[in-house]
């Protein structure tokens, strides 16, 4: 397992130069194809879809702000719906108290979620597995509560939320709101995905999934440990902050109703249907969380959540490592082949 | 080869889509269907609601098989929001973008209500009979596509001061609401009976969701001197208002409880059901345990409709006779509409509704709608707890006029 999940022990010298199994042209055309996958929808897709796919895309991004922390670091974290609640409250907040523009709003929503990540984090470093999944819990429960307490209620809007504006397209781009939205969900999210990509192939994600396999060894060699961890969590509050600030957005509603501790379990779920330690398992995390419950209705309206659950079953039953896993195995059977 | 093609195809069908909607004036209408949409909570904490969108499916059903209505049969799509508010932004899209259906009937829940109310009057679509009891509903002014159907806690406010001035003229008033949107109309409903003498008359506490009990404010407004208890809040903290306030040894004079907290399993047998005796609440629709209506005329017909539609259903569930009230309020609005099933027809219809009865509502209680009145039920009965059931007393009182 963890020998796929890292890199080949003789690619570790300061990454050189990608492994040796895929050629550049190869990797420019799948760069090319997903460049083709992600702006296809703009056409193809009547708004309402396109609606639903941004949310896809929303909480992959999210998915994989939790698979930094869970999947690359092993610290299991089952309170991730309180930060991108922060996030959406933060963006929420901003817009439609003081009129900022959406784009202004992410770096307060990131220098937020990152101080909040931080300091969840810090205390997180005594405690360690299921302790620590039940503290991050306890922090989900409460901020749904917390959004609504009298004091910050002239900001947060209490039980009644919020309400903002999706941004218009700029001047001159001929694209409706909901299609802009897509565009603006699709620019942060790979952005945050190559930026994720590449610290995951850096010395920094190395030294995370050492401190995951083998803590004491880890430490043995120079890492510090308790750093690692704790900024670990700050860069994973981060991403999915900022996905909550995108979900904000999408939606043009915030309410303390919307991050109620589920958010988390749902951000989890994706993460382990997607593939743990997976960047693009994370993508298809958020399209199983989005979709497999529309399907679920589709067939029982009478029990929904029978039928998601025999859905998430099977799914684990026949991918045990997540559609990352699925991809692998295609991949290295293809490479075999060649 | 084949697969651009189909690519091709499919872009094609989608932009040529929109435009045959357009042209169509009466989106969600055929010349044999009419689409109707609606978001329930099958799922989640608020799930046991999820029985009125299975009522609807049943009672549609039953008219389709009547031979529905102006010639055309109903179509009720119904998705499940699980009372998550994005979900229910989902689902709502998903009814009008994609399903394009006529409008939205009786969705279910204040905060996801709250989250589409912009997006459904934006885009101009009936957003009718919601299932919730929020006074903002009402206000026609800022949202004409979206109307409520049962009384709002603000009118349910008023019709309790009514009552109090002309029992006791002169009294001192403890309010206890819960600080939210709920509690805060039981607030703006007593002020708007009591007017200017508001400040003099009322001492009002609030507590917040998040609170442990609410001792200390019941002990507070008993040191102010009330001899007259309004409690705004739900069950929990409803149980310990009425324990509370019966040991500390007050006995006010009149202790009014919102219709939201009545449940005797959760409410009145926690409190000690010999602690409530005298408290008066309200309602508006019959009670389907209450013996009185065992043969009463409406009640059974909405029991027929039970025993046929939904056998396996729970007659004791007041769930049932709400949604089979809210359905006959429907099918008498589209009846008016008389095969005019245009968006703004509908909405023009639904600000019509001249004295309707359906037959679930308490007698004397009628529905009734105009342009400037977007609160279709504005009249309730008072009950009175005898220690075992809530008893009927009096007539039926009318909200104010504000």
């Amino acid at each position: 397992m963890s020998a796929t999940k890292g890199l080949p022990a003789d690619a570790a010298i300061g990454g050189l130069a990608a492994p040796a199994a895929t050629p550049a042209w190869q990797r420019v055309l799948l760069v090319l194809l997903g460049l083709g996958a992600a702006i296809a929808p703009l056409f193809v897709l009547e708004s309402f879809q396109l609606f639903q796919l941004t949310m896809a895309v929303i909480m992959a991004l999210a998915v994989l702000g939790l698979n930094i922390v869970t999947g690359y670091n092993g610290q299991i974290s089952l309170g991730h719906g309180a930060f991108f609640a922060v996030g959406a409250y933060c963006t929420a907040i901003l817009m439609s108290h003081w009129d900022w523009s959406f784009w202004a709003t992410l770096p307060v929503s990131a220098v937020v979620c990152t101080a909040l990540g931080w300091g969840v984090g810090f205390p997180a470093l005594r405690l360690g597995g299921l302790y620590l999944a039940l503290t991050t819990f306890s922090l989900a429960v409460a901020v749904p509560q917390i959004l609504k307490h009298k004091a910050i209620e002239d900001w947060t809007g209490g039980v009644q939320g919020l309400f903002l504006v999706k941004p218009d397209a700029p001047a001159g781009i001929p694209l409706t709101a909901d299609q802009w939205m897509y565009v603006v969900t699709v620019i942060v999210a790979g952005v945050c995905f190559f930026l994720v990509w590449n610290l995951i192939r850096s010395r920094i994600g190395r030294a995370l999934m050492a401190t995951r396999d083998h803590p004491t060894a880890a430490e043995a060699m120079g890492m510090d440990i308790a750093d690692l961890k704790t900024k670990a969590f700050a860069v994973s509050a981060l991403i999915t902050g900022i996905a909550g600030s995108l979900s904000a957005v999408a939606i043009e509603f915030v309410a303390p109703d919307s991050f109620t501790f589920g958010v988390s379990i749902t951000l989890f779920v994706g993460m382990v249907v997607g593939g743990v330690a997976s960047i693009l398992g994370s993508l298809f995390g958020g399209l199983f969380v989005l979709f497999v419950p529309n399907i679920a209705e589709a067939i029982s309206k009478a029990a929904p959540g029978v039928i998601y659950g025999v859905i998430l079953i099977a799914f684990l039953f026949l991918l045990p490592d997540g559609f990352a896993g699925l991809l692998r195995r295609i991949a290295a059977r293809l490479r075999g082949r060649g | 080869m084949l697969n651009r093609r189909q690519l091709l195809a499919a872009s094609a069908a989608s932009l040529a889509v929109p435009a045959i909607a357009r042209a169509q004036d009466t989106p969600g209408v055929t010349a044999t269907e009419i689409r109707i949409g609606n978001t329930m909570p099958y799922s989640g904490p608020a799930s046991a609601y999820g029985v009125i969108g299975r009522s609807h499916e049943a009672f549609f059903r039953m008219v389709n098989e009547q031979g529905g209505i102006a010639g055309r049969k109903i179509n009720f799509i119904t998705y499940d929001d699980g009372y998550s508010p994005p979900k229910t932004v989902e689902q709502t899209r998903r009814l009008i973008e994609q399903d394009r259906v006529a409008f939205l009937f009786n969705t279910l829940g204040t905060p996801t209500n709250s989250a589409i109310v912009r997006y459904v009057n934006q885009r101009k679509v009936p957003h009718i009979f919601l299932s919730t009891g929020a006074d903002k509903w009402g206000h026609y002014q800022e949202t004409p596509w979206t109307i409520g159907w049962q009384p709002s806690y603000r009118t349910e406010a008023q019709i309790y001061m009514k009552h109090l001035l002309e029992q006791r003229p002169n009294a001192k008033i403890g309010l206890l609401f819960q600080n939210d949107d709920f509690g805060k109309d039981y607030v703006i409903g007593v002020r708007d009976v009591l007017g200017a003498r508001y400040d003099q008359m009322v001492r009002a506490v609030s507590h917040e969701v998040t609170d442990p009990t609410v001792d200390s404010q019941v002990v507070s407004l008993q040191n102010a001197g009330c001899d007259v208890m309004v409690t705004a809040t739900t069950p929990k903290f409803a149980a310990q208002t009425i324990r509370r306030v019966h040991d500390v040894g007050w006995r006010p004079a009149f202790h009014y409880l919102t219709n939201v907290s009545i449940s005797v399993g959760t409410v009145m047998e926690p409190a000690g059901p010999e602690k409530g005796v005298g408290i008066i609440t309200s309602a508006y629709l019959k009670d389907p345990t209450d013996p009185a209506w065992d043969n009463d005329a409406g009640m059974n017909e909405w029991r027929d409709f039970m025993r046929r539609y939904i056998p396996n259903g729970d007659m004791k569930d007041g769930s049932y006779p709400f949604a089979f009230g809210i359905a006959q309020t429907l099918m008498h609005t589209l009846k008016q509409c008389e095969g005019n099933f245009s968006r703004e027809s509908i909405m023009r219809q639904v600000a019509s509704l001249k004295d309707f009865i359906p037959a679930t509502l308490i007698p004397g209680i009628k529905v009734n709608t105009s342009p400037t009145n977007f609160h279709p039920i504005r009249q309730m009965q008072l009950q009175r707890w005898t220690g075992s059931t809530w008893q009927r007393f009096g007539n039926v009182i009318e909200g104010a006029n504000v």
